[in-house]
């Protein structure tokens, strides 16, 4: 039952324009990603109806939210759709239980996907029901809002910054519970971040924002492993590669395998055969023509060089490497490229100085 | 106390009563309007509610008084429905009532609905609730400490008022003779210690009122 969803919006403002055109997978996660100011939760707005586009059309599969060339505007409380905003949102003269049901009450019978059972265990708020909003942390606070937003039945989540007003503990906490949403519920959730390590665990498709425009979209490593992006995004260069549990060895370290070879890390807990996610950042990634003999680098795969381009740092170049066809970007200095002649075909070893494991 | 006190009395509830439920029906709508609107007519219809807060009563009395006289379109159309002159009626003083007290019962239900601000109506939007669901749901909800001030305030401002009353209802027992007008008699007919029972319970009364609205409704104090 996949669909494809259709957004396109124009919307002018005296001090800023949005203008996007993006078709997005109607599964997963899709990030919009971008720095404050480029848009991203205009967009979202735009997609819940919260916000009328001038011009605009909006689709999920052959259900059309908005299409002005026609006038057609669905008001957002006839679109099946669920919407996690910044701040939780909750209504503070109900309690838990009733503000989870909310949604419920108001959708068709034969729409509900999702038991409060169900959902409350999913998100670790069973014990939480009977109490008042005003009761709860800032995490537990949010994940009430995920519950009450798919209760509502919706088609679509979308998720404006929900972890953006929580600390870092908190959103440790609540990390988890979205991952499970996007493992365990085949709803397509789009989420504005401007988080580069939320996108890095949750997103499977990335849309990048800039001003108001659409600088990239696609799938996560395809965008992510992009060497001509603007400025904006050079800093977090890095790709992220999904990994598996391959061993817990004794001397404190994890090998993960991936189709690019093997990686090891710090002990994980996770149990052998486990998914996990990687970020692999640019500039923890350096280069070297034949397998380093002594280095305490432990990790070292064989990779192609794809392309190079310039970054921002004058000095400094970006190369993009394949790995048995998974990508890797690594950032070296221009005098290293020219003394070990990197150049797309070579094939190399890169060595990789650190990994972030995400989850 | 007298048995024309006691009417008196009664017949200040009933006015209060009639035109608190007659605002709280009326005014909401308006402070919704008021607090939800970008209409550049904003200014002007929150100045019209808010003019019997300065205008003396009299001012207010005596336009009314045109308005719904032989003459004023308002009576002719009152004459013409057979309902007759509404001066110096109860329905008279309850309409002129409904005019004097709105900013006091409009004031504090906009600023409960200002303070209720964009996004939970949002939210509710974003659960299926259409606007009429999400005012009733959401909106007149979190609102409730403005109605109970607005409720409170229209009332006890009705049963305080005296030159409307006069202008509009005149003295009449039974029809239009309220306890502040009762007391103006009493004066004027040096009977003090009638005057005394009837101020003094309305001094305890206002007190009494003010006190549940402060001791109960701590929030709402700064918007007074």
């Amino acid at each position: 039952m996949s669909f494809q969803i259709d957004a396109r919006f124009k919307i002018e403002r005296r001090d800023f324009t949005l203008d996007v055109d993006l078709k997005l997978p109607g599964q997963g996660v899709t990030a919009l990603f971008g720095h404050s100011g480029s848009g991203k939760t205009t967009c979202l707005r735009a997609m819940a109806g919260l916000e009328r586009a001038e011009t605009g059309y909006f689709a999920l599969g052959d259900e059309i939210w908005q299409d002005e060339t026609r006038r057609h505007f669905v008001p957002p409380h006839r679109r099946a759709l669920g919407v996690v905003f910044q701040e939780a949102s909750l209504f503070p003269h109900l309690s838990v239980r009733r503000n989870i049901l909310f949604g419920e009450q108001r959708a068709p019978v034969s729409e509900r996907r999702f038991v409060l059972g169900e959902i409350a265990e999913l998100l670790g708020i069973g014990h939480l029901l009977d109490r008042a909003p005003e009761q709860l942390s800032g995490g537990e606070r949010q994940r009430v809002a995920i519950a009450r937003a798919l209760l509502a039945a919706p088609r679509i989540l979308l998720m404006d910054e929900p972890l953006a007003a929580l600390d870092l503990k908190r959103k440790l906490e609540i990390l988890p519970y979205l991952e499970r949403l996007h493992a365990e519920l085949s709803l397509p959730i789009i989420y504005v971040s401007h988080a580069p390590d939320e996108v890095a665990r949750l997103a499977d498709h990335l849309v990048l924002l800039d001003q108001g425009k659409v600088v990239a979209s696609g799938a996560l490593n395809e965008v992510l492993s992009r060497i001509d992006l603007p400025e904006a995004f050079a800093d977090d260069a890095g790709v992220v590669i999904q990994a598996r549990i391959a061993a817990h060895e004794d001397d404190e370290l994890t090998r993960l395998e991936f189709p690019g070879g093997q990686i090891f890390v710090s002990r994980h807990d996770g149990p052998v055969g486990t998914q996990v996610r990687c970020r692999i950042h640019a500039s923890d990634v350096s280069l070297a023509l034949a397998p380093p003999l002594q280095s305490s680098i432990l990790n070292c795969v064989t990779a192609s060089v794809v392309a190079l381009a310039p970054t921002d740092t004058p000095g400094h170049v970006l190369v993009r490497l394949e790995a048995s066809g998974e990508p890797l970007l690594a950032r070296v200095t221009k005098r290293s490229v020219e003394k070990l002649g990197i150049r797309p075909g070579l094939m190399l070893r890169a060595q990789i100085k650190a990994v972030a494991l995400l989850a | 106390m007298a048995e024309n006190d006691l009417s008196a009395i009664w017949l200040t509830l009933k006015l209060a009563s009639v035109v608190t439920l007659l605002l709280l029906l009326i005014g909401t709508p308006i402070s919704w309007w008021l607090a939800r609107t970008r209409s550049r007519l904003k200014g002007v219809v929150g100045a019209i509610v808010a003019l019997p807060l300065v205008l003396p009563p009299t001012v207010l009395g005596f336009y009314l008084l045109v308005v719904m006289g032989p003459h004023g379109p308002v009576g002719k159309l009152t004459e013409a429905l057979g309902i007759g002159m509404l001066p110096f009626t109860f329905p008279g003083l309850v309409i002129a009532s409904v005019f004097y007290s709105m900013p006091f019962v409009v004031q504090p239900i906009q600023n409960a609905f200002e303070a209720i601000g964009d996004r939970p109506l949002e939210a509710a939007a974003t659960l299926r609730a259409s606007p009429w669901d999400a005012f009733w749901s959401v909106a007149v909800p979190l609102a409730r400490p403005g109605f109970l001030s607005g409720a409170i305030l229209g009332f006890a401002h009705t049963v305080g008022e005296f030159g409307i009353v006069l202008m509009i209802g005149g003295n009449i027992p039974d029809k239009t003779r309220v306890v502040s007008v009762q007391i103006y008699d009493h004066v004027e007919a040096l009977e003090y210690t009638a005057a005394h029972w009837l101020a003094g319970g309305m001094v305890l009364f206002s007190f009494l009122v003010l006190l549940g609205l402060y001791t109960f409704n701590p929030a709402r104090r700064k918007s007074l």
